[in-house]
């Protein structure tokens, strides 16, 4: 919404100046977005007429023509707009100006043709930032005039940021209402004379669903003149405020929308067979709109139409069909009110947005229609000439909006805003806003007026009461209320911890986007059951990540095409699939190793990392909650088929995977050495057990080495789970893989595993012959179980 | 015999001196000491001599065999602290060549914001407490106050998955969550992501929002106003000036935004305030009666506010970064800066 600072003014004109004003507005809700001169700093510009033009003697595009800028004598200026032509009044700069961007006009020569001063465009104003020639003033533009006066251009466009309960100040009416209020100054409506009525002829007028058109005003204005032109004025306010003048009718219907915030309408009546029906559409029926778009209309569309075809998107916008346009005579004027429920979204459904259905969906004063006909049919005889009949109306009262009376409880002020206002400021402040106000027992009782939608319960008149107050002048609490002791939960570690934990690893943190691109997702996680986001700012956003490696692989090659040679991140996020048809958000923490395992250094022999280094940063991470996993070997379609783990807890349950991303993904997506990735659901790595104290033992413990030979399938998770559980109960506390052989002297198909253990009991001292006992036990075990022999 | 002894004394000083380290050293006191050394088979040779004779010569076997035992000790002391001086020479390293291994890595920005947020508050017993990103329009919308149609559903550009099923444009829904199945007192802080259609060079399609909101018995609009002004102060470490406008959210009634003086130019005005010596924080106000509503909670027993604030805009203002697209980029040289 933009509204000029003279048109403001001319309804309100409190003594601030443009700064004051805009800061007033924005503390009170009605957000300044920008304040703009209407014009670039410019002197010395007057209206002149060209008198006569010659060719220049020297230069095809010039001529020299003669001026009256107002002073006795005309002014010979050399000019190269090819619209120069005699009888032109236009803006000539004289000796002496300062146009934009300091440039000053002198007396000059142009290929020998003296010139004293210019002929201005727009551009050359600042008033346009382009145009194809000079600024053609109207015939009766006065000469010698200076052109700021006469244009006032010494003006300002505001442009209000308005939220959408502030419907009423989308009119200069509105806006104005809230200066005067602001600056507890008396407001001014706009005030003007009505026509007579000087015909009866009109339109009957069929109102099919009065709750959705509650009032429906109609009238007949007959005869105006097609070649009439809108004023220089109501072309300048229309332009500050971003509409352009096409014909006097339009022109004036939009300067009353923007003066009294009513949408109107106007059709040639001649196009019309009445009688006008206001109606839901049908599924079968089309329209083609002023914007030449054609659009399939539903069933369920408010829509004005005639005997024949529907005419106009009620509140929305008008049909090409019955278009007002150059030689249209006569006019038949809508002014309506249309529910903002009947309204909201049907805009937006056809993929439009206008002022009008911008303002109807908010909710547009159901008290104005009459006042809003009789202004646009005084301003368009006054400009078009005409005659106007009377207005024909279809009004359901039973259907208008209805404003209830709000109390306010005089102790509510007190206790939400901490102020106490006098009766007197109270009264003013909501009368100023338009609201009847009356005393109460306990309070006052307030009548919101027909343009406030967004006035229904106390709280909404306690906002008023802060607005106009002024936030910043309540007080301010210091927090001083009921606190309990902080809590300090074991059972479920923080995932700071873990952050802090990779970072210490050399892992940096990415946030990577939770939408993802869905040939990625398919090609690494094709199992997953995604789910995709109905309307997407792209397709390689429009798939909920089912996994974080897809923006980690991203990021990492980003930046390895940005020279970096080595990358380690991680994320901790939420990963989106379905499962038996429900959506599943489940927190994970994922990450990625790639290129070397330490930065580049001169100690040690730089080597690429790999599936232990990896393997030890989740280990380390599982450690952190002091919970036990298990590492199998598993097979995923992103990841290496040899080298992937599946992370289990000692109970089975699934807390994520580890590998080298598969060797054809890793062609595919252009890295030039292995990937390493890991997965973990956050839910089982935070969950954590409040630590139990076990007694000590107080004997002492001792250490038993054993080397085997072992088939090459059996893994090393394998042989110690098995002495675990079938040998040296309880006695055997660790057991270690020390070494692996393999090569002369273990055959092929056969490597040599070196353990230790650790062996202590807490009755006693292990003898010699209770520690080679349990030894054995070992060696028998392996043999039954795992088919391992001692290695000679 | 003395004489010869004299001599022996004479060799054996000469063969210390000449040990040029400790194992020549230790070579030396074998050949004099050990048990086939030269002093050792003096005192065996003892025994053929008379007992008159064997106490005297003995005095002077042991005079001798001293003597030497002191050379020995002090040339001993000599090459250790040789052998020392030469050890420490040669282990001298370059201390300012970097040490071995891991180098510690960051947190993104955002999270490091969202910690000092999450401990600001903290401080004061909010809780935090996260929620869905999939969300259903009624937690979205509905129960906040945004009836369908509603204009701010429109300005909220959401992504959907079906009619109802949207991802959340907002951290507001966890009030509810909370609402739903807490009871008042509450205090809590929300952050996460949230998304919005939207994207360009002020906007990304995914950011994070941070919701804070307390419920509890007389919570004035003057509580909610201190609650800002104050973590304001803690999170920028700066006097700042806060300033509160009106604005509207269907949830919140009063409803405001507020903004800080600038802290790029301490309110002299600049690029990035535009001029104004004002940046845009968050939204903020007291909980709208149908919120408590659609939570069950009586809006004359209890009163409570709420606030939401752009946690990517925060970072921005806290650290001097310009572009908000490098958030989400992942950088290295971006996201190292931040430790």
């Amino acid at each position: 919404m933009q509204v000029t600072e003279i048109w403001l003014r001319e309804r309100v004109n409190p003594a601030v100046d443009i700064q004051t004003l805009v800061a007033q507005l924005t503390m009170a809700g009605l957000e300044v977005d920008t304040v703009q001169p209407v014009a670039a700093e410019f002197s010395g510009v007057v209206v002149a007429e060209v008198l006569s033009t010659v060719q220049h003697p020297n230069a095809d595009k010039l001529r020299v023509c003669q001026v009256n800028t107002g002073a006795e004598q005309p002014l010979q200026i050399v000019c190269g707009a090819s619209n120069v032509r005699p009888g032109l009044k236009v803006p000539a700069a004289l000796i002496g100006a300062v146009l934009p961007g300091d440039f000053r006009i002198k007396e000059s020569k142009l290929r020998g043709e003296l010139s004293f001063g210019m002929l201005c465009s727009e551009k050359e104003l600042g008033l346009a930032t382009t145009s194809d020639g000079l600024m053609e003033l109207p015939a009766d533009a006065p000469v010698g005039a200076n052109i700021r006066d006469y244009l006032l251009l010494d003006d300002h466009v505001i442009e209000l940021g308005l939220t959408p309960n502030r419907a009423d100040c989308l009119s200069v009416e509105g806006v104005a209402r809230e200066v005067a209020v602001l600056n507890k100054q008396p407001f001014q409506p706009v005030s003007f004379e009505t026509v007579a009525v000087s015909h009866q002829d009109n339109l009957e007028i069929q109102v099919a669903d009065p709750a959705a058109c509650p009032v429906y005003l109609g009238r007949l204005i007959k005869n105006i003149d097609p070649q009439a032109v809108t004023p220089l004025w109501m072309q300048e306010r229309l332009r500050r405020c971003g509409i352009r003048s096409l014909s006097p009718v339009v022109d004036v219907t939009n300067y009353v929308l923007l003066e009294l915030g009513q949408p109107l309408h106007a059709f040639d009546a001649g196009k019309l067979a009445a009688p006008i029906v206001v109606r839901r559409s049908r599924i079968e029926e089309a329209l083609t709109l002023l914007n030449d778009q054609t659009i399939a209309l539903d069933g369920d569309t408010l829509i004005i139409a005639d005997q024949q075809q529907p005419l106009a998107l009620a509140g929305v916008m008008g049909g090409k069909h019955s278009a007002v346009y150059g030689e249209t005579r006569d006019i038949f004027l809508e002014c309506a009110f249309f529910t903002p429920l009947c309204v909201a979204g049907k805009a937006r459904q056809y993929g439009l947005h206008t002022d009008s259905s911008h303002r109807f969906e908010r909710g547009v004063d159901f008290t104005l229609q009459h006042r809003a006909m009789e202004r646009a049919t005084q301003l368009i005889l006054a400009i078009a000439g005409g005659s106007a009949g009377p207005v024909s109306e279809a009004v359901s009262r039973p259907a208008l909006p209805v404003r209830t009376p709000v109390a306010l409880q005089t102790q509510r002020i007190e206790k939400m805003l901490g102020i106490s206002l006098d009766n007197a400021d109270l009264t003013a402040l909501f009368a100023g806003l338009g609201m009847q106000i009356s005393a109460t027992a306990d309070g006052w009782e307030i009548t919101p007026p027909g343009f406030r939608f967004d006035i229904a319960i106390e709280e909404d008149l306690l906002e008023e009461i802060a607005r106009i107050y002024g936030y910043n002048n309540l007080p301010s609490n210091s927090l001083l209320m009921r606190s309990e002791l902080a809590q300090a939960p074991e059972a479920t570690l923080p995932i700071d911890r873990l952050q802090d934990l990779l970072v210490d690893r050399s892992y940096q943190e990415a946030i990577t986007y939770s939408f993802v691109d869905e040939v990625m997702q398919n090609a690494l996680a094709p199992d997953d059951e995604f789910i995709r986001i109905s309307n997407p700012i792209s397709s390689e956003l429009s798939i909920m990540r089912t996994t974080l490696w897809c923006g980690l692989l991203n990021a990492a090659i980003y930046n390895i095409n940005r020279q970096q040679p080595r990358v380690r991140l991680f994320e901790a996020g939420l990963r989106f699939y379905r499962e038996n048809g429900r959506i599943q958000q489940r927190k994970t923490l994922s990450g990625l190793a790639y290129g070397s395992l330490y930065p580049e250094q001169w100690a040690e022999k730089a080597r690429n990392v790999d599936f232990f280094d990896i393997k030890a940063d989740v280990e380390t991470l599982l450690a952190a909650s002091g919970r036990s996993a298990v590492f199998q070997a598993a097979r995923h379609p992103a990841l290496h088929p040899g080298q992937t783990a599946q992370i289990r807890t000692a109970d089975g349950k699934n807390i994520g995977l580890l590998g080298m991303l598969h060797p054809t993904l890793e062609k595919q997506f252009g890295f030039d050495s292995p990937v390493f990735l890991f997965e973990l659901n956050q839910e089982a790595i935070l969950d954590r057990q409040t630590p139990k104290f076990v007694t000590l033992s107080k004997f002492p413990s001792v250490r038993r080495d054993l080397a085997l030979i072992f088939e090459e399938t059996v893994a090393a998770s394998d042989i110690i789970d098995c002495i675990h559980a079938h040998a040296g109960s309880g006695v055997i506390h660790e057991v270690q893989i020390f070494d692996i052989y393999r090569g002369p002297g273990v055959a092929a198909g056969y490597k040599s595993i070196a353990l230790s253990m650790i062996l202590q009991d807490y009755n006693q001292t292990l003898t010699e012959s209770q520690i080679d006992a349990i030894v054995n036990e070992v060696l028998v075990v392996l043999r039954l179980k795992l088919n391992a022999e001692l290695r000679e | 015999m003395s004489v010869n002894l004299e001599d022996i004394v004479t060799q054996a000083l000469q063969a210390l001196a000449q040990a040029q380290d400790l194992n020549q050293l230790d070579l030396v006191r074998v050949d004099y000491l050990g048990k086939k050394g030269v002093f050792t088979q003096q005192m065996k040779e003892l025994g053929n001599l008379d007992p008159e004779q064997r106490r005297s010569v003995g005095q002077v076997i042991n005079t001798a065999k001293n003597a030497f035992q002191e050379a020995l000790d002090a040339r001993k002391l000599t090459l250790e602290s040789a052998a020392l001086e030469a050890r420490l020479a040669q282990e001298r390293i370059d201390v300012t060549l970097p040490g071995r291994g891991q180098h510690g890595s960051g947190l993104h920005p955002v999270t490091i914001t969202l910690r000092r947020i999450a401990k600001i508050f903290a401080g004061v017993g909010f809780q935090v407490v996260e929620g869905p990103e999939i969300e259903d329009d009624y937690h979205n919308f509905g129960a906040l106050n945004i009836p369908e149609h509603h204009p701010a559903r429109a300005m909220h550009d959401t992504f959907y998955f079906d009619a109802h099923t949207v991802l959340r444009t907002h951290t507001s829904p966890v009030q509810i969550r909370v609402m739903e199945s807490g009871k008042p007192p509450l205090k809590v802080i929300a952050p996460g992501r949230v998304y919005r259609c939207d994207s360009d060079l002020t906007h990304t399609p995914m950011f994070h929002q941070v919701e804070g909101f307390l419920v509890d018995t007389d919570v004035s609009f003057g509580d909610l106003k201190g609650v800002i002004f104050e973590f304001l102060r803690a999170f920028f470490e700066k006097d700042v000036q806060v300033r509160f406008r009106p604005s509207y959210f269907p949830f919140t009634e009063p409803s405001a935004e507020f903004d800080v003086s600038c802290v790029m130019c301490d309110s002299q005005g600049c690029r990035v305030c535009k001029q104004t010596g004002w940046l845009e924080v968050g939204g903020c106000g007291m909980i709208h009666p149908a919120v408590f509503k659609s939570v069950n909670i009586d809006s004359r027993a209890f009163s409570g506010f709420a606030f939401g604030m752009g946690v990517e805009r925060l970072a921005m203002m806290r650290y001097g970064i310009n572009d908000l697209r490098m958030f989400f980029e992942n950088d290295l040289k971006f996201l190292q800066q931040f430790k």
